[in-house]
């Protein structure tokens, strides 16, 4: 397990208005390919399960940081994520939250449900698939996660 | 006075290890099929899975415990059987079952595997659990959240069945193993599919000042933004009677036993269960860290027993719509 009693408790912060203003302003497509990127490094050390990847397959996702002003838009299609464009809004499942919510999810410092119940997290779309998505993460085990593992094939090697 | 076993649920290896590491003594799974009432998707274990979680837990001297708690569809009998038989080849300590028929095959066919009756037998009454400790051999029963503790005590001494209890969870309109609220609506309910309100037929919706939550096309609930969420089902729904909008059944609230352990303990209740199959392994370490204190600390000074704040804030948090509540458990009127 992860042990959450080494890394700081993260508090239920939201980022000044203003941050967002900007954020919303520049562009997403970075942000598509950098959280496409972090989950095909995931599914390569193999913790995502295979047979919700198969049942997820040409699902179009959305993710929002609304604190930050950032939307990641990306698919999974053909064994791999891959960052989208834009989906205009029309994803199949849309994830919003402050940046906090989302660093406390990680962090198994709280319960999606739980952000959900306090208003924090929301989920809109296709309801079961967003049950699918999040208990593959719930179900995620950390130890097998390592920076190695997230480090680009390149620098791996020699 | 013995100390009650800590139940607690997982919904994955992970939140198997989280119960485990955060001091559960038993750890409550199922499988990926309708034969367990928290048939969702994505959730739940395969057979490497329960081995591992076996292994895993029986290192460390917990217990592992298989629900098989749906009722056995017509035409469709083998795949609970299956199920069962999947249990006992698994090694699991016990299987938790509601369907009579069920207990039967599970008592002629595996009588070496442990039976505990799941609270979707909805037996209620010592009559009933010793019916089935004579006819099924169970040897726990798991009470359905209805009864005061004055009543769970008049059942304790009535039987020798060891006697589980809800101590912590989300709560409904707890006619367990008898609801069809969510058939209703869709058509499906818990003991048909395995699941209340299935994810396909819920649609949440945003609008500027408020999100409406339907299932299958019938509004059930509209909440301000400010407003704290349930889970999306009829029983926790607000509907307009009588010219009246408000929660007409059930508010979305968890229970929670803390403040009377000392006097669960003094009654003789064998174990403690967590609802909450369906929530992430964070979940399962924050209530089974603060039961596992409290239970401790309940049976080590009875008399001395205070609820610690802490312990109140966390579980208040996790709380579905963040409200808590005794149940049952203290209503006066009968």
């Amino acid at each position: 397990m992860i042990d959450s009693s080494r890394i700081p408790k993260i508090p239920a912060f939201t980022l000044p208005a203003l941050i967002a203003r900007i954020g919303n302003r520049l562009p997403q497509f970075p942000h598509s390919v950098n959280l496409a990127l972090a989950l095909n490094a995931a599914r390569r050390m193999g913790v995502l399960r295979e047979d919700t990847l198969a049942e997820i397959e040409g699902k179009r996702f959305r993710v929002t940081v609304l604190d930050t002003g950032m939307v990641a838009d990306f698919t999974y299609r053909a064994g791999a994520f891959r960052p989208l464009w834009n989906t205009g809004g029309q994803a199949d499942l849309r994830f919003a939250a402050p940046l906090s919510a989302y660093l406390q999810m990680v962090s198994r410092q709280e319960d999606p449900d739980t952000l959900f119940f306090n208003r924090r997290l929301s989920i809109e779309g296709d309801t079961e698939l967003g049950l699918r998505v999040k208990n593959m993460l719930d179900a995620l085990e950390w130890p097998a996660l390592s920076w190695q593992g997230l480090r680009p094939t390149f620098l791996s090697r020699g | 006075m013995a100390k009650p076993q800590l139940v607690c649920p997982a919904g994955s290896l992970a939140a198997l290890k989280a119960a485990v590491d955060n001091g559960a003594d038993d750890v409550y799974l199922g499988f990926r099929n309708d034969t367990n009432a928290r048939n969702f998707a994505g959730l739940n274990f395969d057979d490497k899975a329960v081995a591992e979680g076996i292994r895993y837990a029986h290192q460390r001297g917990r217990k592992v415990l298989v629900a098989i708690n749906t009722y056995a569809q017509a035409g469709r009998f083998a795949d609970w059987t299956r199920s069962v038989d999947r249990a006992a080849e698994l090694g699991v300590d016990a299987v938790i079952i509601a369907d009579p028929a069920l207990l039967d095959y599970a008592t002629r066919t595996h009588p070496q595997l442990r039976r505990h009756l799941s609270v979707q037998a909805s037996a209620t009454s010592y009559e009933a659990i010793n019916f089935c400790r004579d006819k099924f051999g169970i040897q726990r029963a798991v009470l359905p959240r209805v009864l005061t503790l004055a009543q769970v005590e008049n059942v304790i001494c009535h039987t020798e069945v060891e006697i589980e209890v809800f101590g912590f969870g989300s709560l409904c309109v707890m006619n367990e193993g008898r609801c069809w609220l969510s058939s209703y609506a869709t058509g499906e309910s818990p003991n048909t599919v395995g699941a209340c309100s299935p994810a396909k037929y819920v649609q949440w919706e945003k609008k500027p000042a408020e999100m409406d939550v339907r299932l299958n096309g019938i509004l059930i609930d509209r909440y301000g933004n400010e407003e704290k969420a349930g889970y999306p089902t009829i029983c926790k729904g607000r509907f307009e009677v009588a010219g009246e909008t408000y929660y007409a059944m059930e508010e979305p609230a968890s229970l929670n036993v803390l403040e009377m352990l000392p006097e669960i303990i003094r009654i003789g209740v064998s174990a403690i269960k967590v609802e909450g199959r369906q929530r992430s392994p964070t979940y399962v370490a924050q209530v089974t860290r603060n039961l596992r204190q409290a239970i401790d600390a309940a049976a080590a000074t009875p008399d001395g027993f205070t609820v610690k704040p802490a312990w109140m804030a966390e579980l208040g948090k996790v709380a579905e719509g963040s409200q808590i509540t005794l149940g049952a458990y203290n209503r006066p009127w009968r």
